[in-house]
C-alpha cells in the first residue's frame, strides 16, 4: 500500500516546476510564521502562567509594534502576490504557436478532437516537449479540466470557449480529473493524459485518422449552405470569412472586436449579438442545429481559411469527415431550445 | 460524572429560567436570554444532523470504491452537510446563541432593541429549518451547497427550489438578528458605556451584523433568480438563452464569501474575551482589534471572486481580487498578533475556555496561512476545487468558528445555566476536539496538493489517495466524540453541576455584574459604567473552585 502513497504529485509539465517553487516558498514562509506565532504563544503561556501572588502587568498596546507587525506581513504578502501573479500569467498565456486540441465536456465524459482528425474519449495523447493548447467547451453544465501532474486546471463552460495550455516534459500516463462538480457521475469523469515520445505520438496521431478537423468543418460549411451568403468574392449577403480569424471586426453598433474562437462561435449560435457593420440581420441562429463538435469543426475550418499559408488538410476527403456530424444527443427536458 | 443526587441551586432568587415554567412561557418569550436558549437547542439539533452527514461522507471515503451509498446519495450528503452546517448551524451559532444572550448584558441593556423581532427571527429560523428537513426527507438536493448554474437551474431534478426557499427564509432570520444588534448597540448602551469601552465581543458582533444586513439580501435575490430560471427559463444564467453562468457565481460568492466572516468574526470576539480573562489583562491594542473587525467586514465584501480564479474570468480581474484577498488577510493577522501579545506578562490560567481559545489560535492560524496559498493566483489554479480548499475552509469554519463557539459556551455556561460544568471533562474534550480536528483535516491539505478533487464519491481510479483518507476518517470519529462530550456534560451539569457564583472567573464585563443566571431584565438597577473594558488590574484571580454558599 505504501508504494501507492506519494505525498507529492508528479511533475510532468514546464509549469509544474514554477507552481511547486512558489508552493515550497510559501510552505517555508508560512511555516516560519506559524512557528513564530506558536513559539510566542507557547513561551508566553508557560513563562507567564499563573503564580500565586504574581499579578499580570497591564499593557495598553503599542502603535509602533502594530505598525511593524502590519507592515512586515504586508510586504511578505506582496511578494507572494506578485510571484503568484507571474506564475498565473504563465499558466493563462498559451504560446502563439501551440498545437490546438478541441475538448468538449459533457455529463460525464471528455471528448477530445485533434486537428489531425483523431478523436478520443477520456484520454488525451500528447507528445513530450510540444506546447499544447486546449480549446474547451461544455455541452451541458460547468466542468473543469484538471491535470494535477501538470498543475493546471480550467473550468469548462457551456456557451463559450475557455483555454488552457501545457508543455509535457515526461512520458507517462497522468490523471485527468473533472474538478467542478457536475452531477451524479462527477467522480467518474476521469481519464488519462498519455504523454508519448514524439515518434510514438506521430505514429499514434497518423494511425486510423478520419481526416483533419478543418476538413470536417468545410463539409459542414457546405452542408449547411453557409457558402450561399458567406461567399469568397465579397458579393455575398454575409461577410467573406477568408482571412477573418484573428483580425479586428467592426460591428454595427460601433464596437470593434477581435475575431477569436469565442467570437466565431457566438456568431454561429447567436448571430444577432455582434453583427458585422454593413450587413443585414438575416442570418438564422444555428443554436440547437449543430453540435458542439460541429461548431468546433466550423471554427477550425474558418481558422484554416484564415491561415497565411493554405491548409493542406482542407483537401482531405469529405466522406471521412462525415462521422464528425453525429447528431446532438442532448435530451434534457428542462431546456428551452 | 457518577450518579449523584441533584444539587439544588442555593440561590433562590428569581431569574430568567425559574420565573415562569411551561411551554408557552418559552415559545412566546421575548426575553433575549430565553430566545438564545431556543436557538441553542435548535442549532445543536442541526449540528448533529450535519455531523451525521459528515460521518457518512467520511465512511464512504474510507475505501476508494463507491460502496457504502449510491453516487446520488453521496452527492446529496455533501450538499446537505454544507447547507445544514453553513445556514442552520455556523451562521446562527455564535450570534444567535451567545450574541443574543450577551449583547444586551454586556452593554448594560434590559433586552435587545426589538424583542418581538428577535422572537420572530427564531420562528423564521424554525420555519426555514422545517422546510429544509422536509426537503431532505423527501429527496434532498444534489448540487453542492454552492448551487452552481446551469447545473442547478437546468439540469438537476432534485429539490432546488424548496431548499432555496428554506435558505431564503432562514436568511431573513439572520437579517433580523443583525438589524436587532446594530440598533441595540447604537441605542441601548448603558450610561458611560462609550464605543471605546465596549467589549471587543460587541465590536465583533457589530461588524458581523453589518455583513448580515448588507450581504444576506444578495443571496436571497440570487435564490429568487435560480427559482425563476428553473420555473420560467428566463435565461439569466443559461448561455443558450443569452445568460451567463458566471453571473451566478459572482452573485453567490458576493454573499457567501462575507458569510465566512459572519461565522468567524463572532468567534474572534469570543476568543478575545476569553484571552483577556484568563491572562488577567487588558487586550493588547484594543482599538486595533476593534477596527480590524470593521476592516474585515468592509474588505470582506471586496474579495468574492477569489473563488473563481479558474472559472473563466479575465486575468486582470483575477489580479485585483488576489491583491484584495491579501488586504483582507492583514486585519486577521493583526488580531492574532494582538492576542499573542496579550499573553505577554499575563497571569495565565488553563481553564477549559482558555484551552479552546488556544486551540482556536492554532487552528485559525493554520487556516489563515493556508488562505495565503489559495490567494496566490499561480497556486490556486492547482489547488482550487481540491481537498486543499476543503481542509482550508474547515480550519477556518470548524477549527476557528466552532472552537470559539465551544470556548464561549464553556466560558459563559455558568452565567447561562447558573451551574459549573465539570472542568476535567471539559479540558479532556478540548484536547480531543483539537487532536481529532487536526487528524481529520490536516491529511486533506496533502490530498489536495496531490490533486484529489473535492466532491468525489469514488476514487478507485486513484487508489494512492486511500491512506490519507483513512487517516482523515479515523480523525473524524475522534472529532465526533469530542463534540458529543460537551453536550453530555452540559446537560449533566444543569442538574448535577456545582452552583456558579455571579462571577466565577472574576471576569471583567457587565454580564458578570449581575446574578447567575441573570434576572429577566438583566440588571436590578441600570448599571453606570465608569471604567474601561478589561479592567483586570482591579480583579483578583478566578476563584471558580470556591463554590458560593447559599445566600
Amino acid at each position: 500500500m505504501l508504494n501507492n502513497f506519494p505525498l507529492w504529485p508528479q511533475q510532468a509539465s514546464t509549469l509544474a516546476g514554477h507552481v511547486d517553487a512558489l508552493y515550497i516558498f510559501l510552505l517555508i514562509v508560512c511555516g516560519m510564521m506559524t512557528l513564530l506565532v506558536f513559539g510566542f504563544v507557547v513561551y508566553f503561556a508557560a513563562r507567564f502562567r499563573y503564580r500565586p501572588g504574581v499579578r499580570a502587568e497591564q499593557i495598553e498596546g503599542s502603535t509602533a509594534l502594530e505598525v511593524t507587525w502590519s507592515a512586515i506581513p504586508f510586504l511578505i504578502f506582496m511578494v507572494i502576490f506578485a510571484w503568484g501573479a507571474v506564475v498565473y500569467f504563465k499558466e493563462r498565456t498559451p504560446p502563439a504557436d501551440a498545437t490546438e486540441v478541441y475538448v468538449v465536456a459533457k455529463q460525464w465524459m471528455w471528448k477530445v478532437e485533434h486537428a489531425e482528425g483523431q478523436r478520443e474519449i477520456n484520454e488525451l495523447h500528447v507528445p513530450v516537449g510540444r506546447d499544447v493548447k486546449l480549446i474547451m467547451t461544455s455541452q451541458d453544465v460547468i466542468h473543469s479540466f484538471f491535470i494535477p501532474a501538470f498543475r493546471i486546471k480550467q473550468d469548462v463552460l457551456p456557451g463559450r470557449y475557455t483555454v488552457e495550455w501545457f508543455r509535457a516534459t515526461k512520458p507517462g500516463v497522468y490523471h485527468l480529473f473533472c474538478a467542478e462538480y457536475c452531477g451524479t457521475q462527477h467522480s467518474g469523469m476521469v481519464g488519462d493524459i498519455v504523454v508519448q515520445e514524439p515518434a510514438q505520438y506521430e505514429a499514434w496521431i497518423n494511425g486510423g485518422s478520419t481526416g483533419p478537423l478543418s476538413a470536417s468543418g468545410e463539409k459542414i460549411f457546405a452542408e449547411l449552405g453557409c457558402a450561399t451568403c458567406h461567399r469568397s468574392d465579397a458579393q455575398g449577403r454575409g461577410p467573406n470569412l477568408k482571412g477573418v480569424f484573428g483580425k479586428p471586426v467592426q460591428l454595427e453598433d460601433g464596437r470593434t472586436v477581435t475575431a477569436d474562437e469565442n467570437y466565431l462561435r457566438q456568431c454561429i449560435l447567436d448571430p444577432g449579438a455582434k453583427r458585422v457593420k454593413g450587413f443585414q440581420p438575416i442570418m438564422p441562429t444555428f443554436q440547437g442545429l449543430v453540435s458542439e463538435e460541429q461548431v468546433n469543426a466550423l471554427v477550425a475550418y474558418i481558422k484554416s481559411i484564415s491561415a497565411s499559408k493554405p491548409e493542406e488538410g482542407a483537401k482531405a476527403s469529405a466522406s471521412a469527415a462525415a462521422s464528425a456530424t453525429a447528431p446532438r444527443v442532448q435530451t434534457n427536458g428542462s431546456q428551452v431550445q | 460524572m457518577s450518579m449523584e443526587t441533584a444539587i439544588p441551586h442555593p440561590v433562590e432568587r428569581e431569574n430568567y429560567l425559574n420565573k415562569e415554567y411551561g411551554v408557552w412561557s418559552w415559545l412566546l418569550t421575548t426575553d433575549h436570554k430565553r430566545i438564545a436558549l431556543l436557538y441553542l437547542v435548535s442549532i445543536t439539533f442541526f449540528f448533529f444532523i450535519g455531523g451525521f452527514f459528515a460521518l457518512l461522507i467520511r465512511l464512504e471515503l474510507l475505501t476508494p470504491a463507491g460502496d457504502l451509498v449510491q453516487a446520488d446519495t453521496y452527492n446529496k450528503l455533501f450538499t446537505m452537510h454544507g447547507m445544514v452546517m453553513v445556514f442552520f448551524f455556523l451562521i446562527p451559532s455564535i450570534p444567535a446563541v451567545l450574541g443574543n444572550f450577551l449583547v444586551p448584558l454586556m452593554i448594560g441593556a434590559k433586552d435587545l432593541a426589538f424583542p418581538r423581532i428577535n422572537l420572530l427571527s427564531w420562528y423564521l429560523y424554525i420555519i426555514g429549518g422545517v422546510m429544509m428537513l422536509h426537503c431532505m426527507l423527501t429527496g434532498g438536493v444534489d448540487t453542492g451547497w454552492t448551487f452552481y448554474a446551469p447545473f442547478s437551474t437546468n439540469f438537476t431534478n432534485t429539490k432546488i427550489v424548496e431548499a432555496g426557499l428554506a435558505i431564503f427564509v432562514v436568511g431573513f432570520s439572520s437579517i433580523l438578528t443583525g438589524l436587532n444588534f446594530v440598533v441595540t448597540i447604537h441605542r441601548m448602551r448603558a450610561p458611560g458605556m462609550t464605543w471605546s469601552r465596549l467589549p471587543l465581543f460587541i465590536w465583533a458582533h457589530y461588524a458581523t451584523s453589518i455583513i448580515q444586513l448588507l450581504g444576506t439580501p444578495v443571496i436571497a435575490v440570487t435564490i429568487v433568480m435560480v427559482a425563476a430560471e428553473r420555473a420560467l427559463h428566463l435565461g439569466i444564467f443559461d448561455p443558450r438563452l443569452g445568460g451567463d453562468p458566471l453571473l451566478f457565481q459572482h452573485l453567490f460568492w458576493f454573499y457567501s464569501h462575507p458569510a465566512v466572516y459572519i461565522m468567524i468574526l463572532p468567534s474572534m470576539g469570543v476568543v478575545t474575551e476569553i484571552i483577556a480573562c484568563f491572562s488577567r489583562k487588558r487586550i493588547f491594542g484594543y482599538s486595533f482589534v476593534a477596527f480590524s473587525s470593521i476592516a474585515i467586514a468592509v474588505f470582506g465584501f471586496l474579495v468574492w471572486a477569489h473563488h473563481m480564479f479558474v472559472a473563466g474570468m479575465s486575468v486582470y480581474a483575477a489580479l485585483v481580487f488576489s491583491f484584495l484577498s491579501y488586504a483582507v488577510a492583514l486585519p486577521s493577522a493583526i488580531k492574532v498578533f494582538n492576542w499573542t501579545a496579550t499573553l505577554y506578562k499575563g497571569s495565565i490560567h488553563y481553564d477549559a475556555p482558555m484551552l479552546y481559545a488556544f486551540g482556536f489560535l492554532g487552528l485559525f492560524t493554520i487556516g489563515g496561512l493556508t488562505g495565503l496559498f489559495l490567494a496566490a493566483l499561480g497556486i490556486d489554479v492547482h489547488v482550487t476545487d481540491t481537498y486543499f480548499v476543503v481542509a482550508h475552509f474547515h480550519y477556518i469554519m470548524v477549527g476557528g468558528a466552532v472552537m470559539g463557539y465551544l470556548g464561549g459556551m464553556h466560558f459563559w455556561w455558568p452565567k447561562i445555566s447558573g451551574r459549573l460544568y465539570p472542568e476535567g471533562w471539559a479540558r479532556l474534550a478540548a484536547l480531543i476536539v483539537f487532536i481529532g480536528f487536526n487528524l481529520t483535516f490536516f491529511p486533506q491539505f496533502l490530498l489536495g496538493y496531490m490533486g484529489m478533487p473535492r466532491r468525489y464519491y469514488d476514487y478507485s481510479h486513484m487508489p494512492e489517495f486511500q491512506v490519507l483518507n483513512v487517516l482523515s476518517t479515523a480523525g473524524a470519529t475522534v472529532l465526533g466524540v469530542g463534540y458529543l462530550l460537551p453536550m453530555v456534560y452540559f446537560l449533566w451539569s444543569m442538574r448535577y453541576g456545582k452552583p456558579a457564583s455571579d462571577n466565577p472567573w472574576n471576569a471583567a464585563g457587565l454580564e458578570w455584574k449581575t446574578s447567575s443566571p441573570p434576572p429577566t431584565f438583566n440588571f436590578d438597577e441600570e448599571p453606570v459604567v465608569t471604567w474601561e473594558a478589561y479592567n483586570y488590574e482591579e480583579l483578583d484571580a478566578p476563584h471558580k473552585e470556591e463554590v458560593p454558599v447559599a445566600r
